[in-house]
């Protein structure tokens, strides 16, 4: 089978959306900017970077693109990192804010502390090749997932990396590491929904 | 934690320009308090910068400029929920000692500050916060990231809401790398010894094309324009310091104790229109090439602060000229 290249969006308000289109890129995709609503009728699925989400929000909630893409993420695959997960997570602690609500989880912005505390580490996943370097930086936590989420990686006992049908968040940041299987799997679950 | 950190020298560095990649295609706000502070996160700032008075102020009191109040930089990191930012004085490393002490997310050793050490910057490799530094063309930028530097940004002439100098800075560095990529490897030697930079980080542009680090832009963006002109020359993000906050006059006159008469010659715009402002210039900044937008957040701010003409500044009064 010829694999084809899906044409995956990263949403480019701000944040590092630059390494993410690498990353895809590199893992068989077509990497597009989206920095307007109009721009996702065309895509075959999402990536929300991380950065501030409190900004990405700002912008969100301008010209229906919050709601245009709570529509996306609802049938279309996305992936999203740190502030990504913080906007598809249901759920939104300190302090509450709007999301997608496309993963049924509460996430807490900023659970680890302050840059002073950002750390790289080595964790256990469930993506085969062996343990996966994580980049945490200001990282949220997830408190709570519902029944229909799988976690794919833990760090001690909370969840890091988790997916709920075709939709995957990291509190790390993938893309900032030269592991690839994490974009390597996210454009598997893009390519299979096609 | 550090153990299982894996708390060497190479992951530091990558956590520490993690952030910066966090904070690209933003704007990070200087605020003087925690209203401020507010206002800042409200209109979108991906981070803000806290400091005792804008360098607008710094110019037209003079005095010595030192390190902000650890209490107000404490009351801003209670009130927002985005990454606070706090300038040291060049060389003082105590100062950066106390700040990383006190938890801010970024150092900015900063010329707009009165210089602690007529030498040395500060060796910011022996710190665990990243830092920013500041530069006018790309000999002073690699001599910052050997230091230990996380982020460059363009200096430009801060205070002065004349972007001439930022963009000068920004054209320059732009232009010292392209020249890089274009040498022959014999050459680059000779080139290291005329930007009075590392051989190593030469080499590295010469191959990339681009500084190891963000390279963001600050000194005199006052208005939404400013903002996505920096964006198209290269910028990765903007520092928006006096711009904002700033009125037309370059000091209170009526003012005392933090109550501003905004109607009788105060320094500060009002809340308002500062918002206002901040808004326009976040959303330029992230649609910086799209002359549309660019015109909408135009219409919406109104007026600019008064601002000084960087080409009638005496050699003195010139900030960019500190650091070595």
């Amino acid at each position: 089978m010829v694999e084809t290249s899906p044409t995956i969006g990263v949403l480019a308000i701000q944040g590092d959306y630059d390494a993410h289109a690498r990353r895809l890129e590199e893992s068989g995709a077509r990497a597009v900017l989206v920095r307007k609503p109009e721009q996702l009728d065309s895509l075959d699925g999402i990536v929300i970077p991380g950065g501030e989400s409190s900004t990405m929000l700002k912008f969100l909630e301008r010209d229906g693109f919050l709601e245009k893409l709570t529509e996306f993420v609802r049938v279309k695959p996305s992936f999203g990192t740190c502030a990504g997960a913080i906007l598809l997570a249901k759920n939104v602690e300190n302090p509450a804010q709007k999301s997608l609500a496309a993963i049924d989880m509460t996430v807490k912005r900023n659970a680890y502390g302050r840059q002073i505390d950002s750390h790289i580490h080595e964790v256990t996943s469930k993506l085969s090749g062996g343990p996966l370097e994580m980049v945490f930086i200001r990282a949220p936590k997830i408190s709570a997932t519902g029944a229909g989420v799988d976690v794919l990686a833990e760090d001690g006992d909370e969840p890091v990396l988790v997916r709920q049908g075709k939709t995957m968040a990291a509190t790390f940041h993938p893309e900032l590491s030269e592991d690839k299987r994490v974009h390597e799997e996210f454009v598997r679950m893009v390519r299979e929904h096609l | 934690m550090s153990e299982k950190n894996g708390n060497n020298a190479s992951n530091s560095l990558r956590l520490k320009t993690g952030l910066a990649e966090m904070l690209k295609g933003g704007v990070i706000m200087d605020v003087t308090d925690a209203r401020q502070a507010e206002i800042a996160e409200r209109a979108g700032a991906t981070a803000v910068m806290a400091l005792e008075r804008v360098p607008a102020q710094i110019r037209a009191e003079g005095g010595v400029a030192r390190m902000a109040s650890p209490r107000m930089i404490q009351k801003i990191m209670d009130t927002v929920n985005i990454p606070v930012m706090a300038k040291c004085r060049i060389g003082h490393f105590a100062e950066a000692q106390v700040l990383e002490a006190l938890g801010v997310d970024y150092i900015d050793e900063s010329e707009v500050l009165t210089p602690a050490d007529e030498l040395h910057h500060v060796d910011k490799h022996a710190f665990k916060v990243p830092f920013v530094c500041g530069a006018r063309d790309l000999g002073e930028a690699l001599r910052r990231i050997a230091e230990g530097a996380a982020m460059i940004r363009t200096k430009g002439e801060a205070g002065t809401g004349d972007v001439v100098h930022a963009v000068k800075h920004m054209r320059q560095i732009v232009k010292d790398m392209r020249q890089l990529t274009v040498m022959g490897e014999e050459e680059l030697y000779a080139q290291a010894k005329e930007l009075r930079a590392p051989y190593e980080l030469v080499r590295m542009v010469a191959k990339t094309g681009k500084l190891p680090v963000p390279n963001f832009s600050a000194g005199g963006i006052a208005t939404p324009a400013d903002a996505a002109l920096m964006r198209q020359l290269g910028a990765e993000a903007v520092f928006v310091g006096s711009g904002i906050f700033m009125g037309d006059k370059s000091r209170c006159e009526e003012c005392s104790n933090g109550e501003h008469r905004y109607d009788r010659g105060c320094a500060l715009a009002q809340p308002e229109v500062a918002e206002a402002r901040a808004k326009a210039i976040v959303r330029a900044t992230t649609h910086f090439d799209d002359p549309k937008v660019l015109l909408e957040t135009s219409r919406e701010v109104s007026g600019a602060m008064k601002g000084l003409a960087v080409a009638g500044l005496p050699d003195a009064d010139m900030l960019q000229k500190r650091g070595w």
